[in-house]
C-alpha cells in the first residue's frame, strides 16, 4: 500500500477560491506529471472522507503541491481551502494513475486543453517540461472565467512568454469577462479558436484535455473534428455536466 | 483499512446512509461522467456487438438483433472508482445469460472491446447468473452518448470501469488479459465492497 502521511507546510492563495498545499511526504517516490493522490481526511469520531487531487507541482523531493478549487457545498474541499492549518498532517495515497501522464522523454508535441481547475495536471506537466528542459513543443489552451480566476496567471505568463521562440504557447479562452486589451471576445472555446490556437493535427501531438465533463466533452470532439487521432486525445473529466471537484 | 490519523478542525458530514455504501464511496445525484479519451459517436444501425470464443468461434449482433432478445428492466447501485457512488438508478438492457447461451464456451475469461479502442477485462463467471447486461436504455430513455450509447455493458456488482461504454464485443479466453485500465494500475478484479481500486489492493 502506498499510504502515506504528509505534513502542509505552506498555503497558496491561488485565486478567489482556489488554494494550493504544499506537502512534505516523507518516502515520497516521486510522480509522473499528471498523476493524481488521494487525500484521506478523518474526523475526531472516526469518520473519514477520501478526494482525489491532481498534483500540480513537478516531481522534486518529498515535496507534493495540490490545488484545490473550493466547491460550495463541498464537503472535503471547504476545509482544505479555508480551515486547514500550517503543520496540519494529511493522510494520503499516491502517486495515482497512468494514463493521463506526460513523460519528458516523449519526443512529440504537446497540446494541453484546460478548463477552470483542469490546468492543475497540466500545470504540473508545464512544470515538468521546465524543470527537466524537456524538448517537446507545448501549447497550452485553457478556459477561465475571468482574469481573476485564471489559476497560476503569473507563472503562466513566465513560463509561456520567455525570448526563447521555443517556450509553449499560451491563449485563453475568457468565458464571461476578458482582461483589457484581449482581441476575442468573451466566449467559450470553439472551433475557431481551435484552429488558431492548437497545433494542426498533421503534427500528430498527443492531446490531453482537463477539465468539467462539458468542457472536456465539447474540446474533445471539436480536437476530433479538427482531424486529430482520438487515440492520441487523452482526457481526465470531473463532476456533472458543468460541475467540479469536491 | 486502518483507522486514519486525525485531521484536525475536519468534521465532514456524509454519515447518514453510509451503510450503503461500499468503504470509501460519497453518495451523488449527478451522472457523472468519466472516460479515456473522446467520446465515439456510433449508430445504432452500425453497431454491431461480436463474441469471439477460446475456439475463434464467432457470434454476432446487429441492433435489430439486440432488440429482439426479451428486455430485462433493472434498478441498480453505480460505484465509480473515483469514489462517487449512485443509488437506485434504472437501465433496460438484454441479460449477458441469454446473448452467451447459445455460445460454446469454456473458457473462464472475458476481455470486453469498446468503439473506440477501450477493453477492460473480468471473469466470465462475473458476467453470467444476472449480474450483467448490455444496456441500451437509460431511465426510460434511450442511452446517451456521454454515458456509453448505443449500447454499453452493465455489471454493477464491480467498479463502473468494467461496464464498458459503447461496447462492442467480447474476447472469451483461458487466460486472463488486462483491460485498459487493469494495465495501468487499477485492480484486476474491482470489488468495490473489497475496495479493490488499485493493484496493491
Amino acid at each position: 500500500m502506498n499510504r502515506r502521511v504528509g505534513t502542509v507546510t505552506a498555503v497558496r492563495a491561488e485565486t478567489r477560491t482556489a488554494r494550493t498545499l504544499v506537502l512534505d511526504v516523507p518516502g515520497w517516490p516521486g510522480h509522473l506529471a499528471g498523476q493524481h493522490v488521494d487525500l484521506r481526511l478523518t474526523a475526531e469520531d472516526g469518520y473519514s472522507a477520501t478526494r482525489s487531487y491532481s498534483i500540480a507541482s513537478a516531481s522534486d523531493g518529498t515535496r507534493v503541491e495540490v490545488t484545490v478549487e473550493r466547491v460550495p457545498d463541498g464537503e472535503v474541499s471547504p476545509y482544505l481551502t479555508e480551515q486547514i492549518q500550517i503543520g496540519t498532517p494529511l493522510e494520503l495515497r499516491g502517486p495515482l494513475g497512468g494514463w493521463f501522464v506526460w513523460r519528458p522523454e516523449q519526443p512529440e508535441p504537446v497540446q494541453l486543453v484546460g478548463g477552470g481547475s483542469g490546468l492543475v495536471p497540466l500545470m504540473a506537466m508545464l512544470r515538468t517540461r521546465a524543470r527537466r528542459g524537456a524538448p517537446a513543443p507545448f501549447r497550452l489552451l485553457c478556459s477561465a472565467r475571468d482574469p481573476g480566476s485564471l489559476l497560476y496567471a503569473d507563472e503562466l505568463r513566465r513560463l509561456t512568454s520567455t525570448v526563447d521562440g521555443a517556450a509553449p504557447r499560451l491563449t485563453v479562452a475568457w468565458t464571461r469577462t476578458a482582461p483589457d486589451g484581449e482581441q476575442r471576445p468573451p466566449g467559450r472555446v470553439d472551433a475557431a479558436l481551435v484552429s488558431a490556437a492548437t497545433w494542426p493535427a498533421d503534427l500528430e501531438p498527443t492531446c490531453y484535455a482537463c477539465g468539467p465533463t462539458g468542457f472536456v466533452e465539447t474540446v474533445a470532439d471539436l480536437l476530433v473534428a479538427a482531424g486529430h487521432d482520438p487515440a492520441r486525445i487523452r482526457t481526465e473529466r470531473f463532476g456533472p455536466t458543468g460541475g467540479a471537484r469536491r | 483499512m486502518p483507522v486514519g490519523i486525525l485531521t484536525p478542525g475536519f468534521r465532514g458530514r456524509g454519515r447518514s446512509g453510509d451503510g450503503d455504501l461500499p468503504p470509501g464511496q460519497y453518495l451523488t445525484r449527478d451522472f457523472p461522467v468519466l472516460s479515456a479519451g473522446p467520446t465515439p459517436r456510433v449508430d445504432r444501425d452500425e453497431w454491431r456487438f461480436e463474441v469471439e470464443t477460446e475456439a475463434g468461434a464467432r457470434r454476432a449482433w446487429a441492433w435489430t438483433d439486440l432488440s429482439a432478445l426479451p428486455p430485462e428492466e433493472v434498478t441498480v447501485d453505480l460505484h465509480c472508482v473515483t469514489r462517487w457512488s449512485k443509488l437506485g438508478t434504472t437501465w433496460t438492457g438484454v441479460s449477458l445469460d441469454t446473448l452467451l447461451a447459445d455460445v460454446e464456451s469454456s473458457a473462464d475469461f472475458a476481455l470486453v472491446r469498446s468503439y473506440g479502442g477501450y477493453t477492460t477485462n473480468l471473469p466470465v463467471a462475473d458476467l453470467l447468473d444476472g449480474q450483467a447486461w448490455l444496456a441500451f436504455e437509460y431511465e426510460g430513455d434511450d442511452l446517451d452518448p456521454e454515458h456509453g450509447g448505443p449500447v454499453r455493458l452493465l455489471v454493477p456488482h464491480l467498479y463502473l470501469w468494467k461496464s464498458a461504454k459503447w461496447v462492442s464485443g467480447i474476447t472469451l479466453t483461458d487466460q486472463e488479459e488486462p483491460g485498459f485500465w487493469e494495465s495501468v494500475g487499477y485492480h484486476n478484479y474491482g470489488d468495490p465492497w473489497r475496495e479493490q481500486r488499485y493493484w496493491d489492493e
